[in-house]
């Protein structure tokens, strides 16, 4: 049986759809079979970032709503084989997504996937609460901050109250992904550290992505970050973020931190998890 | 812009960790459980029993940790207050 994974933030804009798209692919790089699923209904934005916009036939509410079989609305990836997408609707909104309808795709979703990643909308309505509800682990996309902060805290809340794991009295594994880290501005002093978001929220840190110009570059030309530039800062970051989703226990490294192995990384991995 | 900013270097991180703090410890209680409210309510009757405390100087907040939750209490009395009490 699959895992399934919900990429989630409160705030918009963070990078959970970029998140969402480089860590499938990098698990699917790895060999793993890998969906990942556009919760944004009426505002897709995955079919974009993995360069699948002109082959989207059906989609998650088609499949919802009887209209077509899951085969016939998944999209393999056209370079890593074992990845697929199940893209959102564009038309319609997000009223059309019924509990039950979610329960049943995530449901066969996970006999034929090791991971089914959800890709959550922003905020904290009926789209985000559908995302997370059948989630067995959480990466909270956060921005260091203050508002994202913030909103992830929020999320935090209802991950831990409003998920099927957390009725049934379970445990729901969270995981901290900081996303758009600046070096520069952290060396100012000016952007909160990693440490400092780390004890505000208290969950696990499963990587530091650096703000990156590579990140732009795979958007613009359709590809996860991962398999557009699998040298380039972000991309390794991400593979590191999936080995560790995957199980692994490695260092944590600072972007922009030319010490790694230090002191510093050596206090994050054993936070992490 | 005061000249003084040209020569202190100030870092603004600080502060933003600060406010997070105070204002997460407040909209945790407020969006939290009934549970941090009633408790609340009744830890500050208790403690005004016996000494005079301003409402506002007392945090409630329970704390996620990744195991437990840890219920965080946080009592500031004024000094001519704990007269009485010490
Ligand atoms: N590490 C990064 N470095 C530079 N730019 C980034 C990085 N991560 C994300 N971005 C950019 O930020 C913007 C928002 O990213 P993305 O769409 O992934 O966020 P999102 O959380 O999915 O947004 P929404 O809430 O609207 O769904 C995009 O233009 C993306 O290219
Ligand atoms: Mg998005």
């Amino acid at each position: 049986m699959g895992k399934v994974i919900v990429v989630t933030s409160g705030k918009g804009g963070v990078g959970k759809t970029t998140s969402t798209a480089a860590l499938g692919a990098a698990l699917a790089q790895r060999g793993d079979k890998v969906v990942v699923v556009d919760f944004d209904v009426g505002l897709r934005n995955l079919d974009l970032v993995m360069g699948a916009e002109r082959r989207v036939v059906y989609d998650l509410v088609n499949v919802i709503q009887g209209d077509a079989k899951l085969p016939q609305a998944l999209i393999r990836d056209k370079r890593v084989e074992s990845l697929f997408l199940l893209p959102a609707s564009q038309t319609r909104d997000k009223d059309n997504l019924t509990p039950e309808g979610v329960e049943r795709v995530i449901g066969e979703l996970k006999e034929h996937f090791d991971w089914i990643i959800c890709d959550s909308p922003a905020g904290i309505e009926r789209g985000a609460t559908l995302a997370m509800r059948h989630a067995d682990i959480a990466v909270v996309v956060t921005n260091p901050e203050v508002s994202s902060v913030r909103d992830s805290d929020r999320i935090i809340g209802l991950l831990d109250s409003k998920t099927v794991k957390a009725e049934s009295g379970e445990r729901m594994e969270k995981h901290l992904l900081l996303t758009r880290y600046d070096a520069v501005r952290a060396e100012r002093g000016d952007m909160l550290k990693v440490d400092d978001v780390l004890e505000i929220l208290s969950i696990p840190l499963l990587g530091i992505i650096p703000e990156s110009m590579d990140v732009l570059k795979a958007s613009n030309i359709g590809a996860p970050v991962t398999v557009a530039d699998s040298r380039s800062a972000p991309a390794l970051a991400y593979f590191d973020a999936a080995r560790r989703l995957a199980g692994e226990i490695l260092p944590i490294t600072v972007p922009g931190d030319k010490r790694s192995g230090g002191l510093l990384s050596k206090i994050f991995s054993r936070r992490a998890a | 812009m005061s000249i003084f900013r040209l020569f202190k270097k100030q870092s603004s991180a600080p502060v933003a960790r600060e406010r997070l703090q105070v204002l997460l410890a407040h909209e945790r209680v407020s969006t939290g459980n009934d549970l941090v409210q009633l408790l609340r309510e009744e830890i500050l009757a208790v403690i005004a029993k016996h000494v005079d405390l301003d409402n506002e100087r007392v945090q409630v907040k329970m704390d996620r940790d990744e195991h437990v939750s840890i219920l965080e209490i946080d009592v500031e009395i004024p000094r001519d207050a704990t007269k009485q009490a010490a």
